[in-house]
């Protein structure tokens, strides 16, 4: 059998991969936003311009410094989220007492400028960077490229990662209960300001990371960022904001309805996500995994 | 009962205390000795509550002085209040809803010595044991209740403010609760509890503030409550 319902075998799987790959990059940058707004309740607009630094880390590491992709998958990260520490301790926790609102303008402020700068420097046109991992798997029906694999297996560990140290450890607990009553932790000696940095420093460290990821596959642009954002956030609302496990099932289960939409009715898998976020809007107005505040 | 031979665990004096822009706390004076156990009586809305917040901090603006054994927490947040010996149970409880029953024990650090162990504590609320693995949350009022202090005990904290430690329970499990009074007594610890059941506290407590309208506005010692007990009665507005 070499079709299944008349659709070639090689295309379904080939457009699922395409569609998994983008749900990694779906889960882990919803992933990090739902932890960001779960515990410090910022709607963190800056997330797709960190997703896109981590890129240019990535890319700056090769191109300057003759660093590749393995050592940047560690670096790239690490500069990422220390800007982000920085970043909430010199700016973003000053906002944390007025209307949340404000946290969202700060944080898409400083997208645009970073935005704005990155363009500057490197125009709009998008640097290539080397696929690290060259050749492919023959499983009999079609041929998958290596680093694709990777991604996606990566990005699922890195997703089961977090989701077993927010749910399973000790300082997952301490998250967890600072999101229900933050006053009522630092009676028990917690220090939750620290705590809120070290997450916001998390959140965006993961986009930093799922920058690096997608530069072998996606140009390495300023513009990269914002163009997946929306995606996300569209993500992140049918998954419940601050839902762990409902960013990573709607993050690449969203990826692969989109890839094969894609394969069955290609006009409409630019909006797809979109129709699936009013369906569920409409059904379940907190989201699939979503919890009523 | 304690003596002035004892140390002071905790000084309030001219403590006054906003809620936003509204006075909450006109002026609070109270003094809790090493060992005793202390009741906040009054009515709804008096101030008693209010005064336990402001002592672990919880409070953005305050005036007057607060010490825990001698340290003045002027300027403290709360985790660094915590440090200093003193645990705090709110009225609502405060059981968190992602954690199960084992996970809200053992979230508040061991910050010094001499706190009960895990197996003490099941050994006094054994049905914090059978039900360890549910969410803290579909436990009954009064077993989150007794959570609620439990989680306490292990810390070391040797003062411990308890906001209205049997407000809607059954008679039943309130006499578990002032069992379990008498035995942190025992045991060393500090009670300073706000308690709106005046026969409950009555029986228990060695010494009573009540506070009106944000100030003490009268203070006895148990010994003195049969005495004076129309002048409590009345300050109550038994």
């Amino acid at each position: 059998m070499d079709s299944f319902f008349g659709i070639p075998w090689a295309a379904l799987i080939g457009q699922l991969m395409v569609g998994l790959i983008n749900g990694s990059f779906y889960a882990l940058m919803s992933l990090g936003l739902s932890i960001i707004f779960g515990l410090l309740h910022v709607v963190n607009f800056a997330h797709g311009a960190q997703y896109m630094l981590g890129a240019f880390v990535a890319w700056g590491l090769l191109e300057y410094l003759g660093i590749g992709y393995w050592p940047a998958l560690l670096i790239a990260p690490l500069v990422v989220a220390a800007f982000g520490l920085a970043f909430e301790r010199l700016l973003l926790r000053r906002l944390y007492a007025l209307d949340h609102v404000y946290a969202l303008l700060l944080t898409f402020g400083v997208a645009l400028l970073m935005e704005g700068g990155f363009r500057l420097q490197f125009g709009v046109s998008g640097q290539p960077y080397p696929n690290p991992l060259s050749g492919g798997l023959d499983v009999g029906v079609t041929f998958l490229p290596l680093y694709r694999v990777w991604v996606i297996l990566a990005a699922l560990a890195v997703c089961l990662g977090t989701w077993f140290f927010i749910e399973k450890t000790k300082l997952g607990a301490y998250l967890r209960a600072a999101n229900e009553n933050t006053p009522l932790v630092r009676t028990f000696g917690i220090n939750v300001p620290r705590m809120l940095m070290l997450t916001y420093g998390l959140g965006v460290g993961l986009a930093g990371l799922s920058g690096v990821m997608a530069a072998p596959i996606y140009q390495v642009s300023p513009l990269m960022g914002s163009n997946l954002i929306i995606v996300v956030f569209a993500v992140v609302v049918i998954g419940g904001m601050g839902s762990i496990l409902g960013s990573i099932v709607t993050g690449f289960g969203l990826g692969a309805i989109e890839g094969l939409t894609k394969l069955l009715y290609p006009d409409g898998a630019g909006v797809v996500i979109f129709v699936v976020m009013i369906l569920v809007l409409a059904v379940r107005p907190h989201g699939l995994f979503g919890r009523a505040h | 009962m304690a003596d002035a031979n004892t140390r002071p665990m905790l000084q309030v004096a001219g403590l006054r205390a906003w809620y936003g822009e509204t006075l909450a706390l006109h002026r609070i004076d109270l003094e809790v000795r090493e060992g005793e156990v202390v009741c906040l009586l009054g009515r709804n809305g008096a101030g008693k509550t209010t005064t336990l917040r402001a002592i672990v901090g919880l409070l953005g603006r305050r005036e007057g002085q607060i010490q825990l054994q001698g340290h003045a927490t002027e300027g403290l947040p709360p985790e660094a209040i915590a440090k200093l010996g003193v645990a705090y149970c709110p009225e609502e409880r405060g059981i968190f809803a992602s954690l199960t029953t084992e996970e809200n024990l053992l979230l508040p650090p061991v910050l010094h010595p001499g706190g009960l162990s895990v197996a003490e504590i099941y050994q006094l609320f054994p049905n914090l044991q059978q039900r360890r693995k549910s969410p803290g949350t579909r436990l009954s009022g009064g077993e989150q209740q007794m959570l609620a202090i439990a989680r306490i005990l292990r810390t070391g904290a040797k003062l411990l403010l308890l906001d209205e430690p049997t407000e809607g329970l059954a008679p039943v499990i309130v006499e578990k609760i002032g069992q379990t009074i008498r035995l942190l007594r025992q045991r060393g610890f500090t009670v300073l509890m706000v308690e709106q059941n005046f026969r409950f506290a009555s029986a228990l407590a060695d010494r009573f503030y009540v506070i009106e309208e944000g100030q003490v506005a009268g203070h006895f010692r148990r010994d003195e409550l049969d005495t004076q007990r129309a002048e409590v009665e009345a300050l109550l507005g038994l």
